[in-house]
């Protein structure tokens, strides 16, 4: 009974750290995304994945990790540049290019998934919640298939090898980054290509949903990737503290969204996103209280100087 | 070096979509001056800085920096946008900005060495905005902005800055800055050209003029240049047949379509 | 939870033939009121997207949809209900309650706008969800085809659902026939609308709960998820059509109308397959065929026009050196060979002997067994270009301070385009008749001229 307890007591752990992690990297992506007002380029990017791993599958037959990273990858790209080109030459907006263009990509998905259902490791759930519940189950093993050892989830292993290339990409160019986001014109001016960081972060965004798929779906990914880094942005003074607090604000409602989970027997990946969006109310309505406090403050203050 | 112009523009022209926002503008710029770009509101004077600069696309002409094109002498370049251009809520602050200046001498993985953070606080000194330096740029008032801008330009340590609008909607002590700095400049052989939209004081400010108005109206010392028979053709109004025709030659897509010959 | 069910290999064609045959005799009477619908539903939720599209704020569909999930299902969770009335109640109000966000974020905090939607729209999505699953992992009892709203179900709508589709619809229909002046005043200039005493406010708060409808009563037919695509892409196809806004709004309707009508007939046939997706590519087909076909702005005839700019300044071109060349040989001789031309102007010979022989075909030049010469006609033209050439290289050289070359450049292109009007105003504005160069600028032939020339 005990050793049935202590595996279920790993799933959980396997769970909570695939979530962790996606949450992390999604919180590291997205302040950029708020910082460069490309929230909604992060929204059509996360919808389109979804035909750029069916399609690497469809195509390749396999779903290998770097396979569906390669698709995903390209089919974010894809979308970023299609968008911009239609933006420029139809002379749309560019958000207006933006939802054309990811409603057709994803479609596309939708209707893929729906033609193979069955025959590909994909249904129109999943799509929309991922199965974090069923991650643990979808192991990788190391080495011989009969005497090679289980070495944990597919979906952790790939959420960690994105969390990392992230990690160094954001840390190496931290000041570029950071120069492209405030100021494009003066990185222009210094020489610095816009371009180039512009399609390196659409890259990260792309690797970024595409590896939280399995686990939270390509639609939710959108709240994760977006509301922590909203509330980092409404607390942050640097770009540093920035990014330390979206990925606090991530962990917290990887928590908080699991024990919600538990309590109301609802989905798992959409608990984590609600919470993501209750800590974000959480802290408007601080601030909200604070700055009438302050404003009674300062009225009393000027009350007290006229008597 | 210094024997060498600093900025000299040929034959620009840029157009935004079909309208043509500048024409055929042709001039150089003497080094060791402050430079005034003037023209009546419209008249392309922060377009004709953003083409210098490589920010807009041009459709024609270039600029030379000391002789060079700009890839080459960027790092002698520093320009000064207007400060609506950026988002003040970006969690950034004071010091942070300055040593913005000192990413082109950096490679992407590099951190700015103690020798750049005491460029930056010179930087920031010479334009008082040292106490300032850990305040988040928000908290800023908009004069105490433009210093920040300035004080980055300055931390490039360029010999040539490009400035647009550097006194639009700034308090006395900020002005008083900017003179300052500018005499700074000076002294150590740099120049100077602004985008400038008071006329009465460009002639206490500059030392040399750049009259525009959708093309080149007149370029030369204040004196020479800035007389009242230049200003009633920069102020009074266009050559509305040129204006028309070369949007309809844009609109036309003629000036592609044409054989170079 | 209900799984999909794959397609049964074989037979699955006739199958499919007959469901159409079905749907379109009419005898279905499912099958006719979901064709209404959908009609209407594309129809109304085009025609209201058209004025998001205009008024910059073409993903606020988008938002809006995400934002009625979470109403969906509370209704049912208080209620216990899946009646139509009850749903698309709670779906309004959250719907709403999206937009109010949507509005007040940006207002009020640091956020910008594109973070606020992005914030409503995946916030409110991912509360829907766990509701849902909380509902479907619970023992209530009429909980399947909930999550069909997810992508839109035509086969599983019902009678109910679509009286209330129609109503709605309608009452869309007839508030922007009412509104339309004020609301395309609003669209184009609202600070001006403010101005001529408009209740701007009003007008705004209604557009919304225009889109707000007709977002909330397609949610069934195209689904949450891609909703934004039937309120933008159907305006976005039309812009490349016209610019009357009336006619946009007709076409944009007719579009929305059609691939609406299509995807539930997709749906209908293959009951597995969701609707909105499809109605999301075909809309896209339409957007493309207009982006690439549409007679005004399409892509073809801006690179058809293109080709015949190109043409047409070759051919003058060939003109003007013609006349040139004559001006030379002071108009002693009327014959050059093709080594002439080239010396003057740099063309490959490939496209100069092309250009030639339309030149022949129009009559403006003859070819004669020692060269080409200009024919009458084309020495008319070629005199028009030519004076058109000087008299701007003159214009220009006199009153924008500009040397030669520089003025060549320009007249090079502007003779193309000037006309008689302009030419005219030149010739006012002109203080001497010679060109920069020292060329004199030839004067129009008059009639009697010509007549003397004849003889």
């Amino acid at each position: 009974m005990s050793s049935f307890d202590l595996a279920d007591w790993l799933l959980d752990i396997w769970i909570l750290a695939t979530a962790s992690l996606v949450a992390a990297s999604c919180a590291m992506v997205g302040v950029f995304l708020i910082l460069r007002r490309q929230a909604l380029m992060g929204d059509a990017i996360s919808h389109s994945v979804l035909l750029g791993i069916v399609l690497a599958y469809l195509i390749s037959g396999s779903n290998s990790l770097w396979v569906m990273l390669l698709g995903a990858v390209t089919i974010g790209l894809i979308t970023a540049w299609l968008s911009e080109s239609l933006h420029k030459v139809s002379r749309l907006q560019s958000d207006a290019s933006i939802g054309i263009v990811f409603t057709l990509l994803f479609s596309i998905g939708v209707i893929l998934v729906s033609l193979y259902t069955g025959q590909i490791d994909l249904d129109q759930e999943c799509v929309l919640y991922g199965e974090i519940a069923f991650v643990p189950f979808d192991t990788i093993i190391w080495g011989d298939m009969e005497t090679g050892t289980d070495i944990g989830p597919r979906a952790f292993w790939l959420i960690l090898i994105v969390f990392l290339i992230v990690l160094i990409s954001i840390t190496l160019g931290f000041e570029r980054l950071k120069t492209v986001t405030f100021h494009p014109s003066l990185a222009l001016s210094l020489g610095i290509s816009i371009p180039f960081w512009h399609y390196f972060l659409m890259t990260l965004v792309s690797m970024t949903t595409v590896a939280s798929f399995d686990a939270v779906g390509a639609i939710l990914v959108v709240a994760l990737l977006i509301i922590p880094a909203a509330s980092a942005y409404l607390l942050a003074k640097s770009l540093k503290s920035m990014l330390w607090l979206a990925v606090l604000y991530s962990q917290l409602s990887v928590w908080i969204g699991y024990a919600l989970s538990y309590w109301l027997n609802s989905s798992i990946a959409a608990s984590i996103a609600v919470s993501a969006g209750l800590l974000m109310i959480v802290t408007l309505l601080i601030m909200q209280i604070r700055k009438v406090q302050q404003k009674r403050h300062y009225l009393q203050q000027l009350n007290t100087e006229q008597a | 070096m210094s024997n060498q112009i600093p900025l000299q523009v040929e034959q620009l022209s840029i157009r935004y979509h079909h309208k043509p926002v500048l024409t055929d503008v042709s001039f150089s710029v003497p080094a060791g001056k402050t430079v005034a770009i003037i023209g009546p509101n419209g008249a392309g004077k922060s377009s004709l800085l953003k083409g210098i600069m490589g920010l807009t696309p041009v459709i024609q002409g270039n600029a030379l920096f000391y002789g060079k094109p700009l890839a080459e002498k960027r790092l002698t370049t520093a320009y000064v946008p207007q400060r609506e251009e950026i988002d003040w809520d970006f969690p950034i602050d004071v010091m942070d900005v300055v040593l913005m200046g000192r990413h082109g001498q950096l490679k992407f993985w590099q951190r700015p060495s103690q020798s750049d953070r005491e460029i930056a606080e010179q930087a920031l000194k010479d334009l008082q905005m040292w106490d300032f330096r850990e305040r988040q740029i928000s908290q800023l008032s908009g004069g105490q902005q433009q210093r920040v801008f300035l004080a980055r330009a300055l931390a490039q340590q360029a010999s040539l800055y490009l400035m647009d609008e550097p006194f639009a909607g700034v308090d006395v002590a900020t002005e008083k800055a900017i003179i300052e700095l500018f005499k700074q400049l000076k002294a150590k052989g740099n120049t100077v050209v602004c985008v400038h939209h008071d006329l009465n004081t460009v002639s206490e400010y500059y030392d040399y003029v750049v009259l525009i108005n959708s093309r080149l109206i007149a370029a030369g010392p204040t004196d020479e240049v800035l007389t009242q028979d230049n200003l009633n053709k920069t102020y009074g109004g266009r050559l509305s047949l040129l204006n028309d025709l070369t949007e309809q030659m844009y609109r036309s897509r003629l000036d592609n379509a044409h054989d170079s010959d | 939870m209900n799984g999909f069910e794959p397609y049964p290999e074989i037979g699955f064609m006739q199958q499919a033939w007959h469901h159409l045959a079905v749907f379109w005799s009419f005898e279905d009477i499912n099958a006719t009121w979901v064709l209404i619908g959908s009609l209407l539903l594309g129809m109304s939720a085009s025609v209201i997207g058209a004025f998001a599209f205009l008024r910059k704020r073409s993903l606020l569909g988008d938002a809006l949809a995400h934002a009625a999930l979470p109403g969906v299902m509370m209704a049912f969770l208080l209620s216990g209900s899946r009646d139509a009335e009850v749903i698309f109640f709670g779906a309004l109000l959250s719907s709403l309650l999206g937009f109010w966000i949507i509005d007040w974020l940006p207002k009020n905090t640091k956020i910008k706008p594109d973070a606020a939607l992005a914030i409503t729209l995946s916030f409110f999505f991912a509360l829907g969800l766990m509701l849902l699953s909380y509902i479907q992992t619970s023992e209530m009892a009429n909980k399947s085809g909930l999550d069909k709203l997810l992508f839109g179900q035509a086969a599983a709508i019902t009678e109910d659902d679509i009286q209330l589709l129609i109503w709605v619809t309608s009452i869309v229909l007839l508030t922007v026939l009412v509104f339309f002046d004020k609301f395309r005043l609003i669209s184009f200039n609202r600070l001006y609308a403010k101005t001529l005493g408009v209740h701007v406010k009003f007008y705004e708060v209604l557009l919304a709960i225009m889109i707000v409808l007709s977002v909330v009563v397609g949610l069934q037919l195209v689904g949450v998820v891609l909703m934004a695509a039937i309120l933008l892409t159907p305006i976005a196809a039309a812009r490349f059509w016209s610019h009357q806004l009336s006619t946009l709004l007709i076409l944009a309707a007719l579009f929305g109308a059609i691939s609406a009508s299509l995807g539930a007939q997709i749906s209908y046939v293959a009951p597995a397959m969701p609707t909105g997706p499809w109605i999301v590519v075909s809309l896209s087909i339409l957007f493309f065929i207009s982006f690439i076909f549409a007679p005004q702005q399409g892509l073809l005839k801006r690179y058809l026009d293109y080709r015949q700019l190109k043409q047409r300044v070759v051919q003058e071109n060939i003109l003007r050196t013609l006349y040139k060349l004559l001006e030379r040989e002071h108009f002693q001789r009327n014959h050059f060979t093709l080594a002439e031309i080239t010396a003057l102007r740099s063309v490959s010979t490939a496209d100069l002997t092309r250009s030639i022989q339309r030149l022949i075909k129009k009559h403006l030049i003859s070819e004669k067994s020692n060269g080409y010469s200009l024919s009458e006609e084309g020495l008319l033209k070629a005199i028009k270009l030519t004076r058109r050439h000087r008299l701007w290289e003159s214009y220009l050289s006199q009153h924008a301070d500009l040397n030669s070359e520089q003025v060549h450049q320009q007249a090079e292109r502007i003779e193309h385009i000037l006309n008689k009007e302009q030419e005219e105003q030149i010739v006012a504005e002109l203080m001497e008749q010679l060109d920069p160069h020292g060329a004199p600028i030839p004067k129009l032939p008059s009639q009697n001229l010509r007549e003397t020339k004849n003889k």
